[in-house]
């Protein structure tokens, strides 16, 4: 981590600070006033992509302990989601707790099933646990359609009321605004914070190697079992503001082809850096409705394939986009952005 | 009785795709998540045939597994070959992100919607033995699904091109320095798994439908039955996809349909506990 010209680490605090210089603290303050003051101007339709962003961004966020630093793939994210989802729901709904209280309990629920699927990390790693969590995928959805319909909807959708706040309910995109993306600020802060303690060094070294790891004194399995609980906490939140914001939920909206999505995200962004989830979330988001804004046009040029193209336009987008990453930059735009920022401090100099 | 039967020739559909995905595990240690997607490709070629250009059924099927020998090149060249020497989750995750571009490119060109073959490959009539009834469609599936799986396990034991491969699956740097090129191999192994997709991929549209979903779905089923059998075994695999396909229509017919949609992970999530490399599959040792 090199700082600008200029600026010295005197003391400890300095060195472990996250904001760094006077201009730091600038862009940051003035950045969270812009993102903020945003519904005051924004449409309804860029709210609602800022809140699935917001969304998108916590569970992201997850995933990339889980597998950007801790090495972990995991095929079933979306089913955590779902998870968190449901739990939510469903104390909103029979139980009447408030959504502040539901939010947390979600979380934690979906931490312990985390717990569960992670299990077999004592004995399998890397191929074999993605097919643990491939299984969860499949497992997680049918048991909460299957088990009690009765309860949980089955397979039809479920619905979910607003959260309230003082007797306010709070159902426009831009109350929900409010909860979610501070939410989704706090849940950075943590990931950011979680990759510079013990824990996060532990969780790279077991990524980097986990025999060399367990030979130096990480206990492999308790640290794994840790990444695969948070992740499954951001999972939680992310599920139940999902619930919240959707005011519905429905299988089809956590199925594996979502997981696939999350873990595109993951790569797209950046495995590994505390920014690559937001700016991988951000990117394939923003990518998303620039194919339902393009499809149209596409389905006027082709009128033969019409019908197809809305439906067939996305997937190819996102399929050809984590490839090409895969291919030419498997480190992701976060890694982009640090050549960047390098370049930028000693412009216009080479090195 | 009659789910028994049922189980076995499901099972045998079922090991008959396990092997496309154990082939290219063995030479490249890639495992194909893209499997559903190439064969919902290979039976939409043979489809197209018949329906477009207006083949015969058989002729349709046999025509369509050259192209689906060309996907499997096509992939390996363009997401595969640039990918060789990278961590397991870049190879992972472009499968996982071909079979999502495959997804939307057969959405684009053959629609979402679940179709069937214009005429059937094999005849609809059921053969009763006794008190149990087999759909000729079931039957001609296991039998063609059994002879490929077949002719392929031998052509790796009897061949120079199998010796190769089985070398390649051994030691990627022993096999280059006896005269091995590598990198054919792999595109042959992607090549054959095409076929492989391909031939599994219409015997199941045949049987049930035509679906860029429904039939892509099924290959999930098969990863349990990889692991059972374990990831590198040729005969393991036919133990697995029978085992998966028995106990997945034993439940079915015993217990419950619901509860078979999710027999196979149940049985993947055991094998992983107990038994990770799976029955056959070897044991690796590592070190630092």
């Amino acid at each position: 981590m090199s700082l600008p010209c200029g600026y010295y680490n005197v003391n400890y605090r300095q060195d472990m600070a996250i904001v760094r210089t006077r201009p730091h603290w600038m862009i940051l303050v003035l950045g969270l006033v812009a993102l903020l003051a945003l519904p005051l101007f924004a449409s309804g339709r860029i709210l609602s992509i800022m809140n699935l962003i917001g969304i998108t961004v916590i569970l992201v966020h997850g995933l990339n302990i889980l597998t950007g630093y801790c090495g972990q793939i995991s095929l079933g994210h979306a089913a955590f989601m779902m998870v968190g989802a449901y739990i939510s729901a469903l104390l909103t709904v029979y139980l009447k707790i408030s959504f502040w209280l539901a939010l947390p309990i979600a979380g934690l629920g979906t931490g312990i099933i985390g717990l569960i699927f992670g299990a077999p990390s004592l004995r399998v790693k890397g191929f074999y646990l993605a097919m643990a969590t491939l299984a969860a995928q499949f497992i997680i959805p049918w048991v909460i359609v299957n088990v009690r319909p009765d309860i949980t909807g089955g397979s039809q959708s479920f619905r979910v009321p607003a959260p309230t706040l003082g007797g306010i309910v709070l159902n426009t995109q831009a109350d929900m605004f409010y909860i979610i993306i501070p939410i989704a600020c706090l849940m950075t802060f943590f990931a950011k914070n979680l990759a510079r303690t013990r824990m996060g060094r532990a969780f790279v070294a077991i990524r980097d190697n986990d025999l060399a790891a367990e030979v130096m004194g990480i206990n492999v399995f308790r640290y794994k079992l840790f990444a695969f609980f948070i992740s499954a906490v951001f999972a939680g939140i992310s599920g139940s503001l999902w619930a919240h914001w959707m005011r519905v939920v429905a299988y089809t909206h956590f199925e594996l082809q979502h997981s696939i999505w999350f873990l595109g995200m993951v790569i797209v962004g950046g495995m590994g850096y505390t920014t690559g989830p937001v700016m991988g979330a951000a990117f394939i988001r923003i990518l998303d409705e620039f194919s339902a804004i393009l499809s149209p046009i596409v389905a006027d040029m082709f009128p033969a394939i019409a019908g197809q193209v809305s439906a067939a336009l996305t997937p190819i987008v996102f399929g050809l986009v984590v490839l090409l990453f895969i291919v030419f930059e498997p480190r992701g735009l976060a890694h982009r952005w640090e050549i960047f920022k390098a370049t930028y401090r000693i412009w216009p100099f080479s090195y | 009785m009659q789910y028994f039967v049922t189980g076995i020739l499901v099972g045998g559909i079922y090991a008959l795709i396990a092997l496309g995905i154990v082939v290219i595990y063995k030479s490249t240690k890639v495992f194909n998540f893209a499997t559903g997607q190439m064969m919902v490709v290979g039976a939409f070629f043979c489809w197209s045939l018949m329906k477009w250009l207006g083949f015969p059924s058989w002729a349709g099927f046999v025509v369509a597994l050259p192209l689906s020998y060309l996907i499997g090149l096509f992939v390996e060249r363009l997401a595969m070959r640039p990918l060789i020497g990278q961590p397991l989750i870049g190879a992972m995750m472009a499968c996982l992100a071909l079979s999502v571009l495959l997804h939307g490119l057969v959405i684009l060109v053959w629609s979402a919607y679940v179709t069937s073959f214009p005429t059937p490959i094999f005849p609809r009539k059921a053969l009763t033995f006794g008190n149990i009834a087999i759909s000729g469609g079931l039957l001609g599936a296991f039998v063609i699904a059994i002879i490929a799986f077949c002719v392929f396990a031998l052509s790796f034991q009897r061949t120079a091109t199998g010796l190769a491969m089985r070398g390649t699956a051994e030691d990627h740097e022993l096999a280059q320095s006896t005269g091995v090129r590598v990198t054919s191999v792999f595109a042959l192994t992607w090549g054959i798994a095409g076929i492989l997709c391909c031939i599994s991929g219409v015997v199941l549209a045949d049987r049930l439908a035509l679906g860029v979903t429904e039939t892509s779905a099924i290959a999930f089923k098969v990863f349990p039955a990889v692991l059972l059998g374990g990831l590198d075994s040729i005969p393991g695999v036919l133990v697995g996809g029978l085992v998966v396909g028995l106990t997945e229509s034993l439940t079915a017919g015993f217990i419950d349909p619901i509860y078979a949609q999710i027999t196979p992970y149940i049985i993947l999530l055991i094998v992983l506990l107990i038994r990770p490399e799976g029955l056959w599959g070897l044991k690796r040792i590592e070190r630092i």
